[in-house]
């Protein structure tokens, strides 16, 4: 689905475009220190080796699910690191390497994997790497309303003459929300379009086009290139190369840019391939072809990525610096999953509420005295009726 | 003649039956195509009644409802997949404010005869939204048939019996039975759609429940036989409307009610089960009516669903308290 109006910045053998197309993102690139250049590969490869070890931690029972990432990565490491540290990120569930840019421990995902938690993060000690959310698209009006609260507080600053406070882009924040093909059919989606293009919202929507939903092909949710859905909406889009972390990088940061100046929302559709499983539940070969695979296959994130570095000029001991890291991560990640405790039962009663609430304080006392029940000789005795 | 089929498979026969049956049978849904659902429950069914009658659809719940209901409009009768049970509520809207009125808003001049298939409950280990069990949202809905199969022959049966149905049926079918087998006997005719039953007979207790927590009251009765009480157990089968007569009945033997769910306990189907058999049957009961629930709580992560799912032992436990009172 890609065509002349998709930006890339690295052919698939990884050379630089530098034509007039690239010319207005190339400064982006060019601004980098080298060892940014290199944190992306970085990312993308210890993420992969950590892709890969998880669904084998789920293959050994260790985990409840795992959900791959693999062939997302320069898509989703380029938005990742161009993001601001200001900048607020809300994730669907598959941008793991984006959390861990932003400072998330991936275990809190493992944790949540192995049927620990539903999450539980703090987006405010995890670089504003908001939490999963698994009901799909809900989270672009989270986003959505976020950068509302971004654009009102400037509004509504009279502290100092009454005058709003003036922007400055350097250290406003924006809002940059992910979700998938799928999710572009859903109401909510729209409805955010609709809500971030009527209040000018300071963000951008990053749609990681993987060209699947589960079994059902992206040509199913859309007859349009998904980037031009935004357009319709008053929402200006871009599409770009998703397996081209230099794009990835420069259309987002540009992207947040624009709407940090108060320049209002933008759509950027990233077109790339879930290389994987949806899930590790699911069974890709019951509903795509082999050959769809290999193409994309052939177009690898990480491949091109490393033939563009060594033709900088970056030599073998980097990447087998890398490599080591990469392993490094994986065995630490399975050494602590193997020793991960199961929550204790009140954790099913914490945070209901924020405020005390006489029921659930009612069953958590319950619960306790009836699991302590199964201690005494004469077992239930002691209980009164389940709240 | 029987044959030993698991729940899965056996409401995979009856969609099939319902397909070949009648024309303006559709299923749509999102991956029941190609894929045959998350589940398989549809599986097979798109290469033998093609991709115009088994629908994969773009992913919206909502949209999935919303056109269901024009489509029945236009004479169809459309049985829907919602993937699993907490992704029905983009959907909530167009089932409860939409489906469940436009009969009474049509003065009867128009039906609605479209099948909300719903997996439902935990004890699959899953992550959140996978687990949950919303069937009292939908019983509480005036215009919507709500039922709950939990045996194969059940599934088999009934799903055809909520596609002939003129009226909405949220069809939640109990996730982690999909894979037991059961007698099934595609031949004889099946009972009234929505009628409970009496499912093993007892003197003390009666156990009532439906779905998956069916399994746990047989093997609560077993686990109480055991130890010399003797306790009946009631599939509810149908939650919307509940079939009173064979529970006010065993109650006016045994004096005892335990009512069992996996959903919350508060404003439940269990609740209304306790206050109308209080209402009808209030001298007959020797103690008050006991509910085992899940908690009040979110579902919780998986790891901890065992604690918070009613099992045999928390079943025995309000047994015990029926029978202590
Ligand atoms: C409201 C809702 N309906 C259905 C599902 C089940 N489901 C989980 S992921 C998925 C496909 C999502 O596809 P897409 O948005 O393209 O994201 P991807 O998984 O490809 O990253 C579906 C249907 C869900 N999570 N939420
Ligand atoms: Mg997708």
């Amino acid at each position: 689905m890609s065509s002349d109006a998709t930006v890339q910045l690295l052919t698939p053998d990884g050379k630089l475009v530098s034509d007039d197309r690239t010319s207005e993102y190339l400064p982006w690139i060019e601004k980098l220190p080298e060892s940014r250049l290199l944190d992306f590969h970085r990312q993308m490869v210890v993420m992969r080796r950590f892709d890969t070890e998880a669904g084998n931690l789920q293959r050994q029972g260790q985990l409840a699910l795992w959900i791959p990432s693999i062939g997302q990565e320069a898509a989703q490491v380029g938005s990742g690191y161009a993001a601001a540290p200001q900048d607020h990120l809300f994730p669907a569930y598959r941008e793991h390497v984006v959390g861990r840019i932003r400072g998330l421990d991936l275990m809190r995902i493992i944790e949540m994997l192995r049927g620990l938690s539903h999450g539980g993060w703090v987006p405010s000690e995890t670089g504003n790497f908001h939490l999963y959310t698994l009901v799909i698209g809900s989270q672009a009006l989270h986003a959505t309303g976020y950068a509302m609260g971004i654009a009102l507080d400037r509004l509504l600053d009279v502290s100092n003459d009454g005058a709003p406070t003036l922007r400055d882009p350097e250290k406003d924040a924006a809002v940059l929300v992910y979700f998938g093909d799928g999710a572009s059919s859903q109401g909510d989606v729209s409805e955010a379009f609709t809500f971030a293009a009527s209040y000018q919202t300071p963000q951008v929507f990053f749609l990681q086009n993987n060209h699947w939903a589960i079994s059902v092909p992206v040509e199913r949710q859309s007859r349009t290139p998904l980037y031009l859905r935004g357009t319709g909406f008053g929402i200006p889009s871009v599409q770009i190369d998703g397996n081209d972390v230099l794009a990835s990088y420069a259309v987002t940061s540009a992207n947040l840019l624009s709407a940090r100046s108060g320049e209002g929302p933008r759509l950027i559709e990233a077109l790339t391939y879930r290389m994987g499983a949806h899930t590790t539940s699911d069974d890709p070969t019951k509903y795509r072809e082999n050959e769809e695979v290999a193409y994309w296959g052939a177009r690898d994130p990480i491949a091109r990525y490393e033939a563009y570095l060594r033709g900088q000029g970056v030599g073998d001991d980097f990447f087998a610096e890398v490599a080591q890291e990469a392993e490094d991560v994986a065995a630490d990640a399975r050494a602590r999953t193997v020793l991960l405790q199961d929550p204790p039962t009140t954790k099913i009663f914490e945070h209901v509420y924020s405020d005390p609430h006489p029921l659930v304080d009612a069953q958590r006392d319950w619960l306790a005295a009836y699991e302590a029940s199964f201690d005494t000789a004469d077992g239930i005795a002691d209980l009164e009726g389940a709240p | 003649m029987t044959e030993n089929l698991p729940l899965a498979k056996a409401i995979n026969l009856g969609l099939a039956k319902a397909l070949a049956a009648d024309p303006k049978v559709l299923l749509m849904g999102e991956d029941i195509a190609t894929l045959g659902g998350v589940f398989r429950v549809t599986e097979g069914l798109k290469a033998e009644f093609g991709e115009n009658r088994v629908i994969d659809t773009p992913l919206a719940e909502s949209a999935i409802v919303g056109t269901a209901i024009g489509l029945a409009m236009r004479g169809y009768r459309p049985v829907c997949e919602i993937q699993f049970d907490g992704f029905i509520f983009p959907g909530f809207d167009q089932i409860t404010s939409q489906l469940a009125k436009l009969t009474y808003r049509h003065e009867g001049s128009q039906s609605f005869p479209i099948v909300i298939r719903v997996p439902y409950g935990g004890h699959i280990g899953a992550v959140e939204h996978h687990q949950e069990s919303p069937e009292a949202y939908f019983a509480h809905t005036p215009g919507l048939r709500v039922v709950s199969p939990a045996t194969p022959h059940d599934g088999y049966w009934m799903i055809q019996q909520a596609i002939a149905s003129n009226d909405p049926v949220m069809f939640f079918e109990p996730k982690s039975r999909y894979w037991q087998k059961g007698e099934v006997d595609r031949e004889t005719p099946p009972g009234a759609f929505q009628a409970s039953r009496v499912i093993r007979m007892g003197t003390e207790v009666t156990l009532v429940g439906h779905g998956a927590m069916v399994a746990a009251l047989l093997q609560a009765a077993d686990i109480a036989a055991s130890e010399g009480t003797s306790v009946e157990v009631i599939d509810l089968r149908s939650l919307s409307p509940i079939d009173y007569a064979p529970i006010i009945a065993s109650v006016q033997k045994t004096g005892r009610l335990v009512v069992a769910q996996e959903a919350p306990g508060h404003v439940s189907v269990g609740s209304e089960i306790a206050a109308t058999v209080a209402e009808r049957a209030f001298y007959s009961l020797e103690a008050p009516v006991m509910r085992v629930s899940g908690f009040d709580t979110p579902f919780p992560p998986a790891k901890l669903e065992g604690n918070y799912l009613p099992d045999a032992d928390r079943i025995l436990e309000a047994v015990d308290r029926a029978l202590a009172f």
